[in-house]
């Protein structure tokens, strides 16, 4: 009779033949080895394009500027001109198509990230001008006094009258 | 002669042999083996954080969320503002509520568990902002550690996760020395700073920089040596982050001190 | 709620993303595989080095270590927040990564396991068949038994003096290759933590040599434990059935051949143990010694936030005194079963002190995490790595133990070496 021995090997065989074929059925094609080697390439060439492919929301303000050209001029020469537009007015995504209009943050939170004040002689926080959330017209939105545009200028859309500190 | 059971045994031998396409044996191509890291590429993308000019409004933070769809009450996120405060004695707080997502509007330190820490102004003598993000290393210790290949590094030098075929082990969480990957809270796989990958390739840099007023954010191409962040890089002082790890940061900072962790 | 959120708490500067990610069902993973790897060492002292003494418990471990095999993947399965996705460790593996071998490093045990088990039953399973064909009237359950065991038999009925020495040179073949694969199985989840250059805690090259050290001490104590309880079990058994048939052995028969495996296991079980505080103390006098820039950090951790669990349940607890209880003169089976208990404990600490530990502090060595162990589920991922899971992990070898051995039993069959 022959050499019962080797009989758990073929099962061995067996299952590492059935491991090889899932592979070739559930691994994609284009996985492999690509530019940055084994170590760092080993990867899923078409995911590179699916994370391309990603949505963008932010559209920056120069594509605001092509439409809202008396707003850019607004801003255009005040301390504010460096913010961009979609920081307060929120994400584009796809405006005016989707959505309509935008949601802007009016909210004093807003304000004090950057003008609340902090003791930090050196840093450049310091250069801002800060003010102490607690005290200063603690119940109060900023945009009734200070026109976000551009805070040197009073906002002419409210009345500062009726404000108490 | 052939008995039958001899018959049964070398058919199924050679139908087996047959069902296992060359194919199947093969982990690597060598026709898909590309030349390695050889820097011809055209583009490497690099970040420049200005800790000078960064005033800890966290507006970037803001961006990355909604840009990255990164959930905005979930504690994590892809890139987040430290502050530092120096005591007079030397002493160093550190802190980040929620990575600084609303910015830093108290001059409280935020000490987790422990509670607030009130420093009086007097005993100050320095605090300043340090931007934080994924530093798309040379070599990412995070990719080198990932079991199925979900990680990986591309030819421009940014590190991804491929979001379909992410175990979800947390390896490369634990294998990155700056703290920067986590668990997505609704995708459950890894999650990390893609530097924007869908806005570079498309011309426009990255929402954090995009949103920083102040220009304490910029991203750069290192191969191009007219690109202002090469300049800045390769002619001013510069600094990285945890440079004893080896792993070759690729996120440079002007203004970095020595109590940066 | 963020991944990681439920179970951690953060005291001063931890960056914004680090939770403990790796929590107790990671901790129970390196402590399940060491105890597969320390059953099947002990089943291999005799079937390659002939240690005489351990045959009755040689058997007995490979079967334990069998059924501890599919459990040592359990934890690795609930710990995956995409388990469907295991798989795919199989399919593109990325050698770079410690964690990439483990479906091949796994599977080639396991079918060493499987077939050195086949080569020890084969006599019996032969014997098994030709009895239940010999039966004229077989019931429902002799016919299953019949399919199961023929099956089993791979077809293989030869039981001439030359096949069962050939299985018997197979086994000890197998035995010695099986050593250093479980050696590896091990001593790479050693190197899962070893090689983890971000944490100042896990990096060190001894980690794997220790893992493989403490696997093999935990393997041997709870093999003990297993038997010692069997034996009981045994004696109560023989005891009861000895009223009907007094040809049976007697229970202080049963007792003495007890004790005599006991005594000789618990030897292994001191000199492996010796090792692996060897090995330990070593690791933490260079630290202390070094002093590189994470030692503050790892100071603080080591010597008063984890005081207890370290230096009182693990080395205290958990090596000292089953240390003290095994090398005192006169070793009894009761004695013998606390130390081991204790031992298992003690490993099992060794784990939690370097999986928790080395996350008990943040990457910016600014501030630490607390880990709140789950302890009754409120969602999925409060069960899977809170206390249930660890539970449910724990228990699962014993109930496979148990079914394994109702078509393997590990007491009573002829030996066919």
């Amino acid at each position: 009779m022959k050499n019962h021995v080797w009989r758990p090997l073929f099962i061995v065989l067996a299952i590492v033949g059935g491991i090889l074929i899932t592979r070739t059925l559930l691994v994609p094609s284009d996985f492999g080895i690509w530019e940055r080697g084994y170590m760092y390439g080993w990867h899923r060439k078409s995911n590179e394009d699916v994370w391309k492919k990603y949505p963008i929301k932010y559209k920056t303000a120069k594509v605001c500027a092509e439409c809202h050209k008396d707003k850019f001029n607004d801003l255009k020469d005040s301390p504010h001109a460096s913010i961009s537009c979609e920081n307060c007015h929120g994400p584009n995504y796809n405006h005016p198509k989707d959505p309509l209009g935008l949601d802007i943050d009016r909210r004093r939170d807003l304000c004090i990230r950057c003008h609340a004040y902090l003791p930090y002689r050196d840093s450049a926080r310091a250069k801002i001008p800060g003010i102490d959330p607690q005290k200063h017209y603690p119940t109060e939105e900023c945009i009734m006094c200070h026109y976000p545009h551009n805070p040197k200028k009073p906002n002419p859309k409210h009345h500062t009258a009726g404000v108490k500190p | 002669m052939i008995n039958r059971r001899e018959f049964c045994k070398k058919t199924m031998m050679i139908a087996g042999g047959l069902a296992i396409p060359l194919t199947a044996l093969e982990i690597f191509d060598p026709r898909r083996l590309h030349a390695e890291k050889d820097g011809k590429e055209k583009v490497r993308w690099v970040f420049l954080v200005d800790i000078n000019k960064c005033v800890g409004c966290g507006l970037c933070v803001k961006a990355c969320k909604i840009e990255n769809d990164v959930n905005w009450d979930a504690n994590v996120t892809r890139t987040w503002v430290e502050r530092y405060v120096v005591t007079k004695d030397g002493q160093v707080n550190i802190d980040s509520p929620k990575g600084c997502r609303d910015g830093f509007t108290t001059q409280k330190i935020d000490q987790a568990h422990i509670g607030l820490k009130e420093i009086k102004p007097e005993d100050i003598a320095k605090g300043f902002f340090v931007p934080k993000l994924c530093n798309h290393c040379e070599n990412p210790p995070c990719v080198q550690v990932c079991p199925v290949g979900a990680t990986y590094q591309t030819q421009e030098g940014v590190v991804l996760v491929d979001r379909s075929w992410c175990i979800g082990c947390g390896y490369c969480v634990m294998g990155c020395p700056y703290g920067v990957r986590f668990f997505h809270p609704e995708l459950h796989v890894a999650e990390k700073c893609t530097l924007c990958y869908h806005r570079l390739s498309q011309g426009l840099k990255s929402a954090c920089v995009d949103a920083c007023p102040f220009g304490a954010r910029r991203v750069g191409n290192i191969r191009d040596p007219e690109d202002p962040v090469t300049k800045i890089i390769t002619m001013e002082p510069v600094n990285v982050l945890k440079e004893e790890f080896g792993t070759k940061p690729q996120v440079f900072y002007l203004g970095s001190s020595k109590e940066v962790k | 709620m963020v991944h990681g959120e439920a179970w951690t708490i953060k005291e001063f500067f931890v960056y914004p993303n680090e939770y403990i990610y790796w929590s107790i069902q990671i901790v129970m993973y390196p402590f399940m595989t060491g105890l597969v790897a320390g059953a099947f060492v002990l089943s291999s002292l005799y079937h390659v080095f002939g240690v005489k003494q351990l045959k009755d418990i040689a058997r007995f471990s490979l079967v334990f270590s069998l059924a501890l095999l599919p459990v040592a993947m359990m934890p690795l399965m609930l710990h995956l927040q995409q388990p469907l996705r295991g798989i795919n460790v199989m399919m593109t593996p990325h050698f770079t990564s410690a964690i990439a071998a483990f479906g091949i490093v796994f599977t080639t045990y396991g079918m060493i396991v499987a077939s050195e088990i086949w080569f020890v039953y084969r006599q019996f399973i032969v014997e098994t068949v030709l009895e239940l064909r010999a039966k004229q009237q077989r019931t429902v359950v002799e016919s299953l038994q019949l399919l199961t065991y023929s099956v089993l038999s791979l077809g293989a009925m030869d039981l001439s003096p030359e096949a069962l020495h050939k299985d018997e040179r197979a086994v000890s073949i197998l035995a010695g290759i099986g050593i250093p694969v479980a050696c590896f199985l091990h001593g790479y989840a050693g190197f899962i933590f070893g090689s983890v250059k971000a944490n100042a805690l896990w990096m060190t090259p001894l980690m794997p040599v220790i893992f493989i050290c403490s696997a093999v001490v935990s393997g041997i104590a709870l093999c003990i434990v297993t038997y010692i309880i069997t034996m009981e079990i045994r004696k109560l058994i023989s005891a009861w059935n000895r009223k009907n048939n007094p040809r049976l052995p007697s229970t202080e028969e049963l007792k003495s051949a007890e004790i005599l495996t006991v005594t000789m296991t618990v030897k292994y079980l001191v000199m492996f143990l010796v090792l692996a505080i060897t090995l330990e103390m070593l690791d933490l006098i260079f630290r202390t010694y070094t002093a590189v820039k994470s030692w503050d950090i790892l100071r603080s951790v080591i010597y008063e936030r984890d005081f207890f669990k370290i230096f009182v349940l693990q080395y205290g607890l958990g090596n000292l005194v089953p240390f003290i209880l095994f090398l005192w003169p006169g070793l009894t089976i009761r004695r013998a079963l606390v130390g081991t208990l204790l031992v298992l404990m003690g490993v099992f600490m060794m784990r939690w002190n370097v999986v928790i530990g080395g996350q008990a502090f943040s990457a910016s060595f600014s501030g630490f995490m607390e880990y709140h162990l789950p302890l009754w589920p409120h969602d999925m991922e409060t069960y899977k790595e809170g206390l249930l899971g660890a539970l449910t992990v724990i228990t699962t070898p014993f109930v496979l133990f148990y079914m394994v051995t109702r078509v393997l039993p590990v007491f009573g069959v002829k030996d066919s070496h």
